[in-house]
């Protein structure tokens, strides 16, 4: 992960110039639109996935607005709901939707909230470039990945095509990482149940494309930004649920065809967070920028239609609450 | 000055008026100050180690409310951060263990003949140069040794030896290898020492009667310096254990129960630097376990640096 925030500076970087040349015009085509005015603290807390996203919108929305500081944290999906149901933040960042038990917390505490989509991840399966398979069906990569796994070696898999003999090299995140939990909960069924025996990466995904490209039969896993990285690294695999195999991409994983291992990122604000201008005018700009800021950082942009959607549910949500900041 | 080289000469006889008492006659309130401020010093490390004791305690107690004794000591999975939860802390027990060999079968030879060389045949003026820099290879921080071994020392065994390494980048001989250089100074400074201190006139008496110089160092000096030696690797070994950034970098993240240098492992301390720096919440059974770890961690070194300590002693009784 820490590579991406890299990406993320060197992206804020390009935009900051882009926006500095934008904020010339606007000044030109005069003020009344733009939200100068706005003041105040904007807390986001959440995915360590999607926080390089809103780390990125929110230092051009820094930019254009000096007098709001934004400040986004990464406790995880689950450790930013928890702040995030007990008042502590204004937008909560998630690499999943909400869960049944986060909700209950929510509402005990009186905290409504509402779901916008911001990009879309796949995650991806990576292998040793000299390894001849292409493609592994779940089960089989549950066969790998399950607690108490007894596979040591690729040729223990069941079903493998082609056949392939070379002991079996696992790197994996820390378990306190959202991609962990999204794998093990998509491949193994139960969220944060993985076998023990391999190599814990911690955040350090490029350990495992140093490692994946070392061993003959390493495998790991991670976003699909770092493996556009290191594409001349390592091999992404293709994964069959069912219906075929599927290889990860933008497209696939837009449309969803590339499961299980598609999923949706999103932003969480809380209901009172949009009744203040200030969170109004950043969730805004953050929809208006969020498809050339995913590209530039690697994630997979949302489709015409999803962007569509997040944008009209942003202004039924902000119309609700009388406020008027779309420019 | 020169009153007090006068009155040292003399011996102070004579100098002195009778009639003035030997005791101070203003009270000295700097002298206490100094004095309490000395003592302060000498107790922040005794209340430090208090300190971490009692904050080791309470965390560890909670942890053994949850999690038996027998399943802690035993060679279960170790996987606390899992969502079932398992502890057999003698995976990461063996880890620790395992590195600490690798280190010292490469520190403790290389250790010691630089020793024997530094102390019986490298003339002074050789000495002078090569000893602080020796010492200065223990003061490389031990970040730069770990990215050493991932970045260097491990692609280059690949290399030599394809597929000894199970997991690349990391195994318990690489990163042992780096703590090994670690070692290597602790090691040779201190037993220099030990040997330097043995009598001139054992070696002298052994040479009169026709040794050679082989024969000397390894006859004579070495036995005779034998404790300060073995209290060198005591103390290389106590460092070796608590060694944590390398192992961190270097020996991966597997809980595996070997001493296999070409497997990865986890260590103890590897485990506590890798799960503390994560987001684990206070009073968490996660959170109890990295104290649990650091607990059998401190109680491990605490006895080896007793042993250590009571080499080091009996290793100044022989030469005063």
């Amino acid at each position: 992960m820490s590579s991406k925030w890299w990406l993320v500076l060197a992206a804020s970087g390009v935009l900051a110039l882009g926006v500095a040349a934008c904020g010339d015009d606007d000044d030109g085509d005069g003020d009344g639109g733009t939200p100068s005015g706005l003041s105040g603290d904007i807390r986001v807390d959440g995915s360590s996935t999607v926080g390089p996203l809103t780390e990125a919108i929110a230092e051009e929305f820094n930019a254009e607005n000096p007098d709001v500081k934004v400040t986004v944290g990464t406790s995880g999906t689950g450790g930013g709901f928890e702040k995030f149901c007990a008042g502590e933040t204004d937008i909560s960042d998630a690499s999943r939707p909400i869960e049944e038990d986060e909700t209950k917390i929510c509402q005990q505490n009186g905290i409504a909230y509402e779901e916008i989509q911001v990009a879309n991840d796949a995650l991806t399966v990576v292998v040793n470039p000299n390894n001849p398979v292409e493609c592994l069906t779940v089960d089989q990569l549950k066969q790998v990945w399950e607690p108490k796994s007894g596979v040591k070696n690729w040729s223990d898999i069941q079903g493998l095509q082609p056949s392939f003999d070379s002991e079996l090299a696992l790197y994996g995140p820390g378990t306190d990482s959202g991609t962990f939990d999204f794998f093990t909960e998509a491949i193994n069924g139960e969220e944060g149940a993985q076998r023990t025996d391999y190599n814990d990466i911690g955040e350090d995904d490029n350990a495992t494309v140093t490692g994946v490209a070392g061993a003959e039969g390493g495998m790991g896993y991670f976003g699909y930004s770092f493996f556009k990285e290191n594409e001349d690294k390592v091999k992404a695999l293709q994964v069959d649920n069912g219906s075929g195999c599927v290889a990860p991409s933008p497209e696939t994983a837009q449309d969803g065809t590339y499961a299980p291992l598609s999923r949706p990122l999103f932003v969480y604000p809380s209901a009172t967070a949009l009744e203040n201008e200030t969170v109004d005018a950043f969730l805004q700009f953050y929809l208006d920028n969020i498809n050339a800021v995913a590209e530039l950082v690697g994630f997979i942009p949302m489709t015409d239609e999803q962007l569509q959607a997040s944008q009209d549910k942003l202004e039924s949500l902000t119309a609700g609450g009388g406020t008027t900041t779309s420019g | 000055m020169e009153a007090r080289d006068a009155t040292a000469a003399t011996g102070g006889f004579g100098r002195r008026d009778p009639a003035r008492p030997l005791a101070a006659v203003r009270p000295r309130y700097g002298e206490k100050v100094i004095q309490a401020l000395l003592a302060g010093c000498a107790v922040i490390s005794v209340v430090t180690t208090t300190a971490i004791v009692i904050s080791l305690l309470s965390p560890t107690i909670d942890f053994f409310g949850e999690v038996s004794f027998s399943q802690f000591f035993s060679f279960d999975d170790w996987a606390p951060t899992q969502a079932d939860p398992s502890f057999g802390a003698f995976r990461v027990v063996i880890g620790t263990l395992s590195t600490t060999l690798w280190a010292l079968v490469f520190a403790v030879p290389i250790g010691l003949l630089s020793a024997v060389y530094l102390s019986e045949y490298a003339n002074p003026r050789l000495r002078q140069v090569v000893k602080p820099v020796l010492e200065v290879l223990a003061g490389i921080p031990t970040v730069a040794l770990g990215l050493f071994a991932v970045t260097f020392l491990s692609p280059e065994i690949q290399d030599v030896f394809p597929g000894f390494i199970k997991t690349p980048p990391f195994a318990a001989g690489v990163a042992g290898l780096a703590i090994g250089l670690l070692l290597v100074p602790i090691i040779a400074s201190i037993s220099d020492d030990a040997m330097k201190a043995v009598p001139g006139g054992l070696r002298e008496g052994a040479y009169g009667l026709g040794a050679t110089r082989l024969k000397v160092s390894t006859r004579v000096v070495f036995p005779a310096a034998i404790s300060g030696i073995v209290a060198s690797v005591v103390l290389a070994t106590s460092r070796a254990v608590g060694e944590t950034m390398i192992v961190l970098l270097a020996a991966g993240g597997t809980a595996n129960a070997t001493f296999d240098p070409g497997q990865s492992v986890l260590t103890m301390t590897a485990f506590i630097g890798k799960t503390s720096t994560g987001d684990i919440g206070t009073g968490t059974i996660t959170y109890d376990t990295i104290f649990a770890v650091g607990a059998l961690l401190f109680v491990m070194t605490l006895a080896m640096n007793s042993v250590a300590i009571r080499l080091v002693r009996r290793f100044r009784e022989v030469y005063e």
